[in-house]
């Protein structure tokens, strides 16, 4: 969400008489209809044009799927408007649908009285059938609840492009381009920095930019000539009142890698990355590699596992050691996380969670790798844990992450979601001028004037040296087999273990003292309910507390990033609530945390649906605890 | 090895000794080859704060801890995969890797392979005892058929690997072999670390305990004539003082026994040991022990370049004429600019 200059609940006086301050849009169509592309650019423009937004892609697991089918349903949804926005919406107000699969697939969510746009030209037998359509739904009146506006893209684009001689099958590629123009004259936005992109796109083709150019300035066209009939009017969504600055829009991929950067930066050290391709996780190993300047080294490794061993040979050689994967790939990791907890090496691993168990839904989203996060190793191998809310909020934590990672020599795991990872909001662009540094100072001189180097001697929070192999003079072994104090000779007396094993979970929960207080987002320190969450939960929960407190509700908001060790207030806080309210996707896991921690009575709201909490969902379970 | 190595340092065999006691048993095959290693670094000019022993999990994998150098004892069959990230953060680095049958061809098969595919800059060196020895003595991948072991009552059916047909197969640019009590291995070891790239020693161990004297039959004195094929670049391949040779069998195109007669190894078509010759090193690891000498020495040596040196030289080209400008990246795309609000807007608030 953007920086929102305004009292809180100001914004909502904002809608005048018929423009609404926000609006939902949801292109759907096939795989190959390039419909995450028309929302990417849809997006932008919408960026450009001062609206906050929220951004939800949502597509299947398959790369091409078969045509028309159900299961082949790609799908971007966008919230935007002249008020903060913090989630993707939970209804549409129009519907893109390009085909019969993509009607029946994403209908059902449409708001009542909501505007169905539909490619009648592909609404033939053939996809009908695909889509288990009996009768066509564009002509049997079952759309009657909604504005259906069924107009045949597909000819009129072919229509459009004829002059550039393309094959059948290329200028169809333009259709989404048609709907896109179409899109843009709805919202009164400006065309050019499209055309400028799709110019740059193509610049090795330029049949195919005119081409694309042409089809995106004929569905404007369409909508400015008025050949709609009245059914649609031209809405001019005005700019949210943001806070001066320079903007940007930003998935929590591309936050999380600019943050690993910045954080790299900050500790004064080059970056090696370690990762093995898996969904949604690949995209931060992809903008890495481009980030070589900053002293980034990426490496595709053979396997997840090799894919952290190599960061934790990294960080033992005086590098930032980062991995990144999914739920499967950090279960292969857990036995390398156990190493780097107990040789007590800086790591930061990046769990960008889908939905599980075992391969699950690779490309949808959900929480539920929290207890695989916070306790999912052999052994009492505690480590920090840092969930991020928001893509946004990503880049800080990353930052954090590092933070910790190198200042309490220890992995530290960085949660994020699919959710998170995919969708785009405006992001308020940092000046790195104003961050805190936090540089690594590496153990150069012996620390045992005449005896050997301790590798092991800890400092008043637990923390270990970081000694380079190549430093002339400090020769030492280090090793997952447990070990000495201070010189970390290989010693597994029943005494040593039970004195190290308490080292190192008082090291990572002193980190408790060490993050910033719990804060609450929304609300007062005290009251009848608080909603206690953590991770990509934040913003429909953040407008449903905004509701709910509107209409006058005792509820407050608190939502954690630092889920492990959690921050030293939080227990107190929590006992100024008489009740607790516990969003997840997932089956509870911090719910039983909290309970655990605290001996709280918090109470869950589940869902594992692959999809985020709707608004409304999540106000409707504020109201019945409060009822 | 590399530059930074090739600036001889001056040690002695006890400046490479650690202080900690070895954990070996009584008479283990490790004891000789740690002395090889602690008699071999001092003769290459190794520097001890330059050089780490990685090693994975396993009665070999202990190693670090009695070399007075770096040292990271990490965890089962990783020890490839912690290394590359140990290499690639600091090329200058001289890296030994230390591990045996079960932890490099079986639970770290897969990282050996890559290891040796990508050609990370280091010596490896397998100590190959044909069986689990710290897991008290299950076959390994590497056990002959019929080994009985707690897990194999009544004889193993599964074929060994052979680790350095295995290195071959992968890619591997040096492939060498030894074992343990031999004199000979303090060269071969020499000759890995000569080599630019990832170099293979398989080092036959005896494993006293659970597989006491398995090599014994090409590694005893009384056999070692017969038995033992050294192999030397450019030299012919004789054995058994030189009354034997081997030849190339045209017609199959395997490997065969001639008998050389008043030192005529030429007449005899004994061949000459070509280290670069792939096709010939794919035949001497494949010799089968029953009917063939033991091919020892280096076998292959045809160095490519190295994993890092191409990244390194990758990542310098990414760099070149790019400053690291931070404010920069971060405001790299399409962007806007929100001029300054207006006052009725009330106070700047962060959500």
């Amino acid at each position: 969400m953007a920086t929102i200059l305004a009292k809180e609940g100001a914004a909502e006086a904002r809608s005048t008489d018929n423009v609404p301050e926000a609006v939902v849009v949801r292109f759907a169509g096939d795989s190959g209809d390039g419909m995450q592309l028309t929302g990417g650019q849809f997006t932008l423009s919408t960026a450009l044009s001062g609206n906050d937004l929220a951004t939800f892609p949502d597509f299947p697991a398959e790369i091409r799927a078969p045509q028309g089918t159900l299961f082949g349903v790609s799908a971007f949804q966008i919230n935007f408007g002249s008020t903060e926005i913090t989630t993707a919406g939970d209804q549409p107000d129009v519907l893109v649908a390009m085909n019969p699969a993509a009607l029946k697939t994403n209908v059902p969510q449409l708001k009542a009285g909501g505007l169905i746009i539909a490619d009648s030209g592909e609404f033939n037998k053939r996809n009908l059938e695909k889509a288990k359509y009996e009768v066509n739904p564009l002509e049997d009146g079952s759309l009657a609840k909604w504005n259906l506006l069924a107009f045949d893209i597909s000819a009129l684009t072919l229509e459009a492009v004829k002059p550039f001689g393309l094959g059948n099958k290329e200028a169809l590629r333009c259709k989404n381009m048609w709907t896109l123009g179409l899109a843009l004259w709805m919202f009164d936005r400006d065309r050019e920095p499209l055309i400028q992109w799709l110019k740059d796109k193509f610049a090795k083709h330029p049949i195919l930019a005119d081409a694309n150019i042409a089809a995106l300035n004929a569905g404007h066209a369409y909508g400015e000539t008025a050949e709609i009939g009245g059914q649609v009017k031209k809405l001019h969504i005005d700019p949210v009142p943001s806070a001066p600055g320079l903007y940007r829009t930003i998935t929590g991929a591309e936050a999380i890698s600019l943050g690993l950067v910045a954080g790299a930066q900050m500790a004064d050290l080059p970056m090696f990355f370690g990762g093995y391709p898996i969904t949604p996780a690949s995209a931060i190993l992809h903008y890495l590699t481009k980030m070589k300047e900053f002293g980034v080294t990426t490496f595709q490794a053979e396997d997840e596992i090799a894919a952290i061993a190599s960061a934790v040979g990294a960080a033992y050689a005086g590098s930032l050691g980062v991995t990144s994967s999914s739920g499967p790939g950090i279960a292969l990791k857990g036995e390398a996380m156990g190493l780097a907890v107990m040789t007590e090496l800086p790591l930061v691993i990046v769990n960008s969670q889908r939905g599980g168990p075992s391969t699950g839904l690779p490309t949808k989203t959900e929480q539920s790798d929290l207890y695989q996060a916070i306790y999912g190793r052999n052994g009492d191998t505690p480590m920090p844990v840092i969930a991020a809310r928001s893509p946004a909020d990503a880049f800080e934590c990353a930052i954090e992450s590092v933070r910790l990672a190198t200042q309490f020599m220890t992995p530290v795991m960085l949660l994020t979601d699919g959710y998170i990872g995919n969708a785009a909001e405006p992001w308020h662009v940092p000046d790195p001028a104003t961050f805190k540094p936090f540089p690594v100072k590496f153990l150069e001189t012996t620390n045992n004037e005449g005896g050997k180097v301790l590798p092991y001697k800890r400092d008043e929070n637990g923390v270990r040296p970081w000694i380079k192999p190549g430093t002339p003079g400090l020769m030492h072994r280090i090793g997952g087999i447990e070990k000495a104090p201070d010189t970390g000779d290989l010693d597994y007396a029943p005494a040593t273990h039970q004195l190290q094993t308490d080292a190192r979970k008082a090291k990572v929960d002193g980190i408790a003292h060490h993050v910033p207080a719990q804060d609450i987002d929304q609300g007062t320190e005290k009251g009848k309910l608080a909603v206690v969450a953590w991770g990509s939960t934040y913003g429909p929960i953040r407008q449903a507390v905004r509701r709910a407190r509107a209409k006058g509700l005792d509820v407050s908001h608190i939502h954690v990033r630092h889920v492990w060790p959690l921050p030293a207030n939080l227990g107190d806080l929590l006992k100024g609530y008489e009740k607790i309210l516990v969003p997840e996707m997932n089956t509870g896991q911090f719910k039983t945390v909290l309970r655990d921690q605290y001996l709280v009575d918090a109470k869950p709201l589940n869902k594992v649906s692959g999809q985020p909490f709707t608004i409304a969902e999540i106000e409707v379970a504020i109201e019945a605890a409060l009822a | 090895m590399n530059e930074m190595t090739s600036i001889a340092v001056k040690t002695t065999l006890k400046d490479w000794e650690s202080d900690q006691e070895v954990r070996w048993c009584p008479g283990c095959g490790d004891y000789a080859i740690l002395k090889a290693v602690q008699r071999t670094l001092p003769e290459i000019g190794a520097d001890p704060a330059k050089t780490v022993f990685v090693s994975g999990i396993g009665c070999s994998s202990r190693f670090p801890y009695y070399m007075s150098s770096y040292g990271f004892h990490t965890i089962h069959g990783r020890a490839p995969a912690v290394a590359t990230g140990i290499k690639l953060a600091n090329p200058e680095l001289d890296i030994w890797l230390v591990t045996g049958d079960g932890d490099g061809m079986s639970i770290g098969g897969n990282h050996t392979m890559h290891f040796l595919r990508r050609n990370i800059n280091s010596q490896i060196m397998l100590f190959n005892n044909e069986i689990y020895g710290l897991t008290k003595g299950q076959y390994s991948p590497t056990s002959r058929i019929g080994t009985t072991s707690p897990t194999t009552p009544m004889g193993s059916v599964d074929r060994p690997a052979l680790p350095c047909a295995f290195a071959l197969g992968a890619g591997a640019r040096f492939v060498a072999r030894g074992f343990d009590t031999s004199k000979e291995l303090s060269n071969t070891l020499k000759a890995a670390h000569a080599h630019r790239g990832a170099a293979f020693v398989e080092i036959f161990q005896n494993c006293i305990v659970y597989n006491k004297d398995r090599f014994a039959d090409f590694t005893e004195k009384a056999v070692a004539n017969e038995k033992q094929l050294w192999l030397k670049n450019g030299e012919p391949m004789l054995f058994n003082k030189g009354t034997q040779g081997i030849a190339l069998d045209v017609e199959k195109l395997t490997l065969k026994i001639v008998d050389v007669v008043d030192g005529d190894w030429q007449g005899a078509g004994v061949i000459v040991h070509d280290v670069t010759n792939r096709s010939v090193a794919h035949m001497l690891v494949e010799l089968p022990m029953d009917l063939f000498p033991v091919a020892l020495g280096v076998i292959y040596d045809d160095p490519r370049p190295t994993y890092e040196d191409e990244m390194l030289a990758q990542d310098t080209r990414a760099r070149e004429g790019k400053a690291a400008n931070l404010a920069k990246l971060l405001a790299k795309g399409q962007t806007w600019t929100v001029a300054n609000a207006p006052e009725d807007q009330g106070p700047l608030s962060n959500v």
